[in-house]
């Protein structure tokens, strides 16, 4: 019998001859990445007695969370963390570069076959490069600095094969909350997840990470889509070319494999306050927003940024509404910037902000009143989420994002589009 | 052995609600975030908690961000177990390597009623509840050394000792 991505990775990272799903295997990670949590690890490490990091090359810091620090607490953590990670030689990118799941990827950082951990949910991030990545605690990754090796169980797996054309305006964000409906948020549960099919082999890098950033919402312990040449060529740009892809067997014993045609999609909102909330854009057209986040590592790229421009088309946002563009890292900012979205966001009202998670996590940058309405391009629509419990966090893609700015209310991106 | 009060909440319970991000990157003592447990959730927990209670929850226990405090201020506030139908991955991690007891009791869960009393015996997998006893299978030997030893950083401090 055949053994899933999943499998084969694993078994491979702990050195063992076999391992099945259900066991539990110590494995070494090819990459540890944490961020602005950098600073508690630290804390925990020193509880530790050890006074160095036992490979400091295998391991990245990037801060991202806060940024720039909100507060002196903030302030001092950074500070901190980077005091230890110059003591320590540990990679290290500081306020402004980007959010760490974009930057790993822009640095060369996610590779196929690599065995990457990171203390942040999202770090299922990096399987649309073929990677295996999951996340973990701030103990787990101090336990990492110290002996750089960790117990992973070896998850079973399950395959959703998509086939079927996109419409127009509707993309990868529609598939995976659409998804997300249907399986639930925790509809896997523990279990690796392996995009494939002919919707996801046309799929460019930036559309994989979307799918793969948000199979951490379904539950997934990793996301992966098969390195193919569209991955290939991506990390040719950046000059990688070290690394060993890592393939499911054809036989593989999946737990189960599903199958959708997404021909027809409509655009798809997940209403707060869970992910799996999720409804076509008709249920909730007309709804009134005060609020517009265009951003974060699940759509803000360069590709989200076009898109959202093309369906504000010049118009300008909506009286009310607070509209907040934030570019993923440095280098989407600075492409932003040179093909002119940027000056077209601020004409049209919007507040295009520093690289980094901003409200995301509901810490500084346009965090919400009790009562008002939020349309975000972000991952997670939690009570609380982005500032009040009592405010209302809508996740949708960008151009829904961007119809919702333009009109102050929740609309069909297509309706705009040549009107 | 653990005893105490149930505190029963629902499906989903997620990390945001258990531990508010507004707080993730503050520095704060795990006596101080005991003070903000479920604090989105249910306002009085964190008042009203005793040594040894126990939350009892549906699936998907501490599903969302990977914040690690979510365990260790339920751990600070006394809480000596939670109880659900299914945990999401990395709070049943964080959970283990804070000393945490988590167990997946599915029909525990549908039996027991908010304030009821529970008693939980985790080295022989049994859980008490209105005279009736529910046993559990022993989670792997890996993970119950960790429990063991109170969480992954004593357990991993007992191992560099060992080996000197």
């Amino acid at each position: 019998m055949g053994k899933t991505f999943a499998e084969k990775i694993l078994t491979q990272k702990a050195g063992l001859p076999e391992a099945v799903p259900g066991q539990i295997v110590e494995a070494t990670p090819d990459l540890g990445m944490s961020h602005d949590n950098t600073a508690a690890i630290k804390k925990i490490f020193g509880k530790l007695g050890l006074a160095r990091v036992r490979d400091p090359e295998r391991f990245v810091v990037i801060l991202d969370h806060v940024v720039p620090a909100a507060q002196v607490q903030y302030a001092e953590n950074h500070k901190e963390i980077r005091e230890f990670v110059r003591a320590q030689g540990i990679r290290f990118y500081d306020v402004g570069r980007g959010i760490c799941h974009q930057v790993v990827v822009e640095e060369g950082l996610a590779r196929p076959g690599w065995l990457i951990l990171g203390a942040d949910s999202h770090t299922t991030t990096y399987g649309a490069l073929g990677a295996f990545s999951a996340g973990i605690g701030r103990s787990e990754m101090a336990a990492l600095w110290a002996t750089s090796k960790l117990w992973l169980k070896v998850p079973t797996t399950i395959r959703i094969e998509l086939s079927g054309t996109l419409p127009e305006l509707v993309t990868s964000k529609d598939v995976i909350l659409h998804l997300i409906g249907r399986l639930g948020a925790d509809g896997a549960l523990y279990r690796s997840v392996e995009f494939a099919g002919p919707l996801v082999e046309r799929m460019s890098i930036s559309d994989r990470i979307v799918l793969c950033n948000m199979a951490a919402e379904m539950g997934a312990k990793n996301g992966y889509v098969a390195p193919d040449e569209t991955c290939f060529s991506y990390l040719r740009e950046l000059g990688v070319t070290d690394y060993e892809p890592v393939y499911p067997d054809p036989d593989a014993a999946y737990e189960e494999v599903l199958r959708f045609d997404l021909t027809d999609l409509p655009p798809q909102v997940a209403r707060p306050h869970t992910v799996d909330n999720v409804v076509p854009i008709s249920e909730v057209e007309g709804l009134r927003v005060d609020q517009v986040l265009l951003g974060t590592c699940t759509n803000g790229r360069i590709e989200d940024l076009r898109l959202a421009a093309e369906v504000m088309g010049g118009r300008p946002v909506a009286e009310g509404v607070r509209m907040l563009v934030i570019p993923a890292s440095r280098e989407v900012w600075a492409a932003a910037a040179q093909e002119g979205l940027l000056g077209k966001f601020v004409e049209a009202g919007a507040m295009v902000l520093n690289p980094g998670c901003g409200p995301c996590l509901g810490a500084h940058q346009g965090v919400l009143a009790p009562g008002e309405v939020c349309v975000s391009t972000s991952n997670r629509n939690f009570k609380g989420r982005m500032g009040s419990p009592e405010a209302e966090v809508y996740l949708a893609s960008p151009a829904v994002a961007a119809a919702a700015a333009v009109t102050g209310e929740i609309t069909d991106p297509r309706k705009l589009l040549g009107s | 052995m653990i005893k105490g009060r149930a505190w029963k909440y629902g499906d989903d319970v997620n990390t945001d609600v258990i531990f508010p991000g507004r707080y993730t990157y503050a520095r704060m003592e795990p006596e101080e975030m005991a003070k903000h447990a479920l604090e989105d959730l249910d306002p009085k927990f964190a008042a009203e908690v005793k040594p040894g209670d126990v939350i009892v929850a549906g699936k998907n226990f501490g599903c969302g961000s990977s914040r690690e405090q979510a365990a260790t201020c339920l751990v600070a506030a006394g809480v000596g177990a939670v109880i659900a139908k299914s945990f999401a991955r990395i709070f049943f991690r964080n959970a283990i390597n804070n000393g945490l007891l988590v167990l997946e009791i599915p029909e525990a869960v549908d039996a027991i009623g908010p304030g009821d009393e529970v008693e939980i015996d985790p080295e022989a997998g049994v859980l008490r509840h209105k005279g009736r006893e529910y046993r559990f299978p022993p989670l792997p030997p890996t993970v119950m050394e960790i429990l063991r030893d109170g969480g992954l950083i004593p357990h991993l401090k007992k191992a560099l000792t060992k080996e000197g």
